[in-house]
């Protein structure tokens, strides 16, 4: 059963398309490359939020849609829940 | 993708509908009652009534003449009886239909009542709808349609799959030479850099940007705190939507990634070629569709979410949802379910596919769902009070 969807071979987030709990690893397909990796949730992804692909930290951009969606203001772990919490947007 | 074929309707401007309207059009409000009476009166008319009262004035008054002018100009409309109060304004809709060469003819309520309106309106519409019943079918291409697109009651599944499908089958259609146009100024905000350089020519990237920072000024100078909390909303942000910009992005997933646009048209104006065109419109559904309408769009594509409902009374509205418990719980309202996608069953070609085919049996009269179940949205944008 596919867990994650990424949109573009740029991002470096993946949207959960089934609730994921912490600790479980589940299927990600790269809608733009065909790619199929596993990868591991670090934290509870609720349905439709994002994953990190990579440690991201403070100021790097979100990519999503292999484009610039915000900054991180607190750094992520590779496999944890991306969201309001640590990322920002650039527009105000 | 190769231009399909489909069996249509082909007015006498050389424009190509979907449909065959007989329509029984109001100047104003106060001319609903009696339209009503000519549709109940003459089986096989449509009443498009609707709010709009009068004392329009400036631009809001030159919107209203492009959008009632353009419903009835509309390729889907074969012929159209106006109803108004007055002679002088009645005439000049009639006028503004009359030059597609499509039959019209109009009739003012002053000086003769309602009743006896409703006996000249009425006769002139039997004679109507007798001679759009045996106007034949004739054989089209794609490449002579012109098609909108906007989504509603958008999710994280709006910018994953329905929005991305639409993308994939707007290029296919713009590439084999049909005409499309987008719009929702305000839902561009936060990619509004990035829909600029996606204009043809610099000229006309600057012209959206231009037309945007209107709407964005005004914006500034009407709020009344940090928008950070208003956009995404609640809803957006719960569903997992994080940025404005995120958002923003997973609306413009709708004109795919290479097209490039071609002009930018007022509200409700119409497009002055084929290719894909960006218009002015408000994010409010039915506001918006009725604009497309009115420039001569004669299919919509609606991508959904959480599951918006909205049709036309002219112009045939096409939903599309990868949402599972939309699909399942509103079935009625689906067209075409494309949760597959979710599931990684399905790709984004096969997808756009599948939406061209419900393009195709659309034009060649499927009814779509919006059609089937009456919904006739037709709302008058307006863009500040009347005098």
């Amino acid at each position: 059963m596919l867990h994650f969807l990424v949109h573009g071979k740029e991002d470096n987030v993946a949207v959960a398309v089934v609730e994921v709990k912490s600790g479980e690893s589940g299927e990600c397909l790269n809608m733009e490359t065909g790619e199929r990796t596993t990868i591991k949730a670090g934290t509870d992804i609720p349905l439709g939020h994002k994953i990190a692909l990579r440690d991201l930290s403070v100021d790097d951009s979100i990519m999503k849609y292999d484009s610039d969606i915000g900054r991180v203001v607190a750094a992520i772990k590779a496999g944890e829940h991306v969201h309001v919490h640590n990322v920002k947007t650039k527009k105000w | 993708m190769e231009k399909f074929k489909f069996m249509g309707y082909r007015r006498e401007n050389g424009r190509v509908g979907v449909r065959n309207h007989v329509l029984i059009l109001p100047l104003d409000d106060i001319s609903n009652a009696a339209c009503e009476s000519v549709g109940n009166n003459i089986k096989g008319t449509l009443v498009v009534p609707h709010a709009y009262g009068r004392l329009q004035f400036g631009e809001d008054l030159e919107l209203y003449w492009r959008i009632i002018i353009g419903a009835g100009r509309n390729p889907n409309v074969a012929a159209v009886v106006v109803i108004g109060i007055e002679p002088e304004w009645t005439q000049k809709v009639v006028d503004g239909i009359a030059e597609t060469g499509k039959p019209v003819a109009g009739f003012s309520i002053e000086r003769h009542g309602d009743l006896k309106t409703i006996e000249m309106a009425s006769r002139k519409a039997k004679e109507y709808v007798q001679w759009a019943t045996e106007l034949q079918k004739v054989e089209c291409t794609s490449d002579e349609l012109y098609i909108s697109i906007k989504c509603g009651e958008s999710d994280t599944t709006s910018g994953l799959a329905s929005n991305p499908t639409v993308g994939d089958a707007v290029t296919k259609l713009v590439n084999s030479g049909s005409t499309v146009c987008f719009g929702e100024t305000s839902e561009i905000t936060g990619a509004e850099h990035v829909v600029r350089e996606r204009g043809a020519t610099k000229e006309i990237g600057d012209e959206f940007y231009r037309v945007w920072s209107e709407y964005n000024d005004f914006i500034n100078a009407n709020k009344t705190d940090d928008l950070s909390d208003s956009q995404p909303t609640k809803g957006n942000i719960a569903g997992g939507l994080t940025t404005i910009e995120e958002k923003a992005f997973g609306n413009v997933q709708k004109i795919g990634k290479e097209l490039k646009y071609v002009g930018v048209l007022k509200p409700a104006e119409a497009p002055g070629g084929k290719g894909l065109w960006y218009m002015d419109t408000s994010s409010a559904a039915a506001e918006a569709v009725t604009l497309w309408m009115a420039s001569g769009a004669v299919i919509h594509l609606f991508p959904t979410g959480q599951g918006n409902v909205i049709g036309n009374p002219i112009t045939p509205v096409i939903k599309l949802s990868a949402n599972p418990r939309t699909c399942d719980t509103m079935s009625e309202h689906i067209d075409l379910d494309v949760r597959g996608i979710l599931q990684g069953e399905l790709n984004l070609d096969q997808a756009g596919d599948m939406l061209i085919e419900v393009i195709k049996r659309t034009a060649n009269g499927r009814n779509t769902s919006a059609e089937a179940l009456g919904h006739r949205e037709f709302i008058i944008t307006k863009l500040y009070r009347s005098a």
